[in-house]
């Protein structure tokens, strides 16, 4: 096995929902999703938020569009005008999540296509 | 209006109140349209609005509205283009009033202005709950009764059908309050192919055009995660759905726009958002986006189609906003050497000054924000940041501790750690927080109204 980051085998959005957030996830192949559907528990995702998720994590499956939907519960400070936070919206979410590093097996190859010029990740 | 085919050209030139002006003129002159689409409205806004409502009974809707009609009705009427947009805020009487203005001055005699309200049910409130209404959150269940003395708005997540209604008699432009974001897409596919209002599966399809549609740049390129495959930021071409009567449509953006249609640009902005993706709630169905189909049609491009919906339920969402408390934020740079270090120190200083003063918050935050505004090159990239902008703020009902935490962050500039700057901008303010209580109301207590106005002469 090996780890190789979330950003190389699929892309997010986020966004505000209810008294948390919303990430969307989707995988960039079929073998990918598989991974991420045994993979990418709710449990594993909010142990790496830490302390901006206060709440559960839920997540819904989208298989036709290789996706998997987190909700992060209580996670904006209290949401929209009455959060202090930089990010009151969660916008920015869906990039923390792509962060992770993910457990693959050694012969599984990402994306090649999902790497930046000269980017970090 | 519709092609020999009957496909609907509709586009969205505003995904909230303050998205760029010029995205909207763009639309309507650089390829062809039929349908211009605008959402001005988030959850907040209302409570603004009907704030500014009190103080002038003419206020209270979306006035950028109005100077953007003054810019592009020529070519609306050259064109044939019809506008459908939630402007109308708690007040769309004295907005449709401002167009009429607006079109008589441009000698715009015929124009038909429409307008749905009914949705704003503020003064209805106590009677509401008097007839068994429970307004109980949606979310957690709290009882109305928690905030009923602090609430500053409620609106009704009217349905699409009354819109679509305006289309049908005649209306040019259609303004509204508190629809749904999608359903401004959805009122003209009502209109123009007569869907029937038990048709679920193309409800649905019109209500994940509009889902799609409703953040604007957000599916043509913005936001995207592999931002590098983007071009032309500076002149980003706004969604267009060519709509088809069997609620199949393809998104694309006017030919010579910047930006990005891909399959997954327009995944992306599908889960935006998104809760139980297998049971999306509007006022018009329930959309299951387990259902939908995405493939490419050409380059920037993507046919959707496939969609399933169910009834809808019988139940209105409703928006209510309240007073929750006042805010205030503000902030300090401070430079590096051990920048980290410092900017705690600063932030453990404010507090422990407040504490002593015996003044403390029902909420706080303190963040680290920053890389190289002072040191540029010289920091940039390093392994541990060259300064970092401490950000703190503070929540609570009593404004004035919100205001006394203001007074607390420029000593910090001469009794704090060395290079500590930034403090520009005068002493954060308080300013209101508004809470947003999302609740239900049975919608056979809502009664929609539909005006259509012709300009005379």
């Amino acid at each position: 096995m090996k780890r190789i980051p979330l950003y190389r085998m699929a892309h997010a959005r986020s966004g505000d929902k209810g008294d948390g957030s919303n990430v969307g996830v989707l995988a960039y192949d079929d073998a990918g999703y598989t991974i991420l559907r045994s993979w990418l528990t709710p449990e594993r995702v909010k142990a790496h938020f830490g302390e901006i998720v206060k709440g559960r994590v839920e997540r819904h499956d989208i298989p036709n569009l290789r996706g998997l939907n987190f909700i992060l519960h209580d996670s904006l400070g209290g949401g929209g005008s009455a959060s202090l936070k930089t990010d009151a919206q969660g916008k920015t979410h869906g990039m923390a999540l792509l962060r992770m590093a993910v457990e693959v097996p050694d012969d599984y190859e990402p994306s090649k296509t999902a790497v930046a010029p000269e980017g970090e990740l | 209006m519709t092609a020999p085919d009957r496909t609907l050209r509709i586009a969205n030139g505003q995904g909230f109140w303050g998205d760029s002006v010029d995205a909207p003129i763009r639309l309507v002159e650089e390829g062809p349209l039929d349908y211009l689409t605008l959402d001005y409205l988030a959850e907040v806004t209302m409570s603004i609005l009907q704030k500014q409502r009190r103080r002038d009974p003419k206020a209270g809707y979306a006035v950028d509205f109005v100077d953007l009609i003054r810019k592009i009705l020529p070519t609306l009427r050259k064109k044939g283009i019809r506008v459908v947009a939630n402007a109308g805020g708690v007040n769309a009487d004295a907005c449709r009033a401002a167009l009429v203005e607006v079109a008589r001055e441009q000698g715009a005699a015929g124009l038909k202005i429409g307008t749905v309200t009914g949705d704003d049910i503020l003064d209805r409130l106590d009677e509401l709950v008097a007839s068994g209404v429970p307004f109980a959150n949606l979310d957690d269940g709290r009882p109305f009764s928690e905030i009923r003395s602090q609430v500053l708005s409620a609106n009704v997540y009217i349905s699409s059908f009354p819109g679509a209604m305006a289309l049908k008699q005649g209306a040019h432009i259609v303004v509204s309050g508190r629809s749904t974001d999608p359903g401004l897409v959805v009122a003209p596919l009502i209109a123009e192919y007569g869907w029937a209002a038990d048709a679920w599966n193309l409800l649905a399809a019109g209500t994940v055009a509009g889902h799609i549609l409703e953040c604007g740049a957000q599916c043509t390129g913005g936001n995207f995660s592999r931002w590098w495959e983007v071009s032309g930021w500076d002149h980003l071409g706004y969604p267009i759905a060519e709509c088809s009567p069997d609620g199949t449509f393809v998104v694309t953006k006017h030919e010579g726009t910047g930006g990005l249609v891909t399959v997954d640009t327009i995944a992306e902005q599908l889960v935006y958002e998104m809760g139980d993706p297998s049971r999306y709630l509007t006022p018009d169905c329930v959309a299951d986006f387990t259902s939908i189909n995405l493939a490419s049609d050409g380059a920037d491009r993507v046919r959707v189609f496939g969609i399933k919906g169910a009834p809808a339920t019988d139940t209105f969402k409703v928006s209510i906003s309240y007073l929750e408390g006042y805010k205030a934020v503000g902030q300090l740079t401070v430079s590096g050497p051990d920048a980290e270090a410092k900017a705690k120190i600063c932030a453990d200083a404010i507090w422990g000054r407040l504490a002593r003063a015996g003044v403390t918050f029902e909420q706080t935050v303190t963040e680290l924000v920053g890389v190289d505004a002072c040191h540029g090159p010289i920091t940039r990239g390093a392994a541990v940041p060259g300064e970092i902008v401490l950000r703190v703020g503070v929540k609570d009902r009593d404004r004035r501790k919100v205001d006394r935490f203001g007074k607390e962050l420029a000593p910090l500039v001469t009794s704090g750690p060395p290079g500590v700057t930034g403090f520009a901008g005068g002493r954060p303010k308080a300013t209101e927080v508004l809470g947003y209580w999302p609740t239900l109301i049975p919608k056979s207590l809502v009664t929609p109204k539909v005006v259509v106005e012709e300009v005379r002469k």
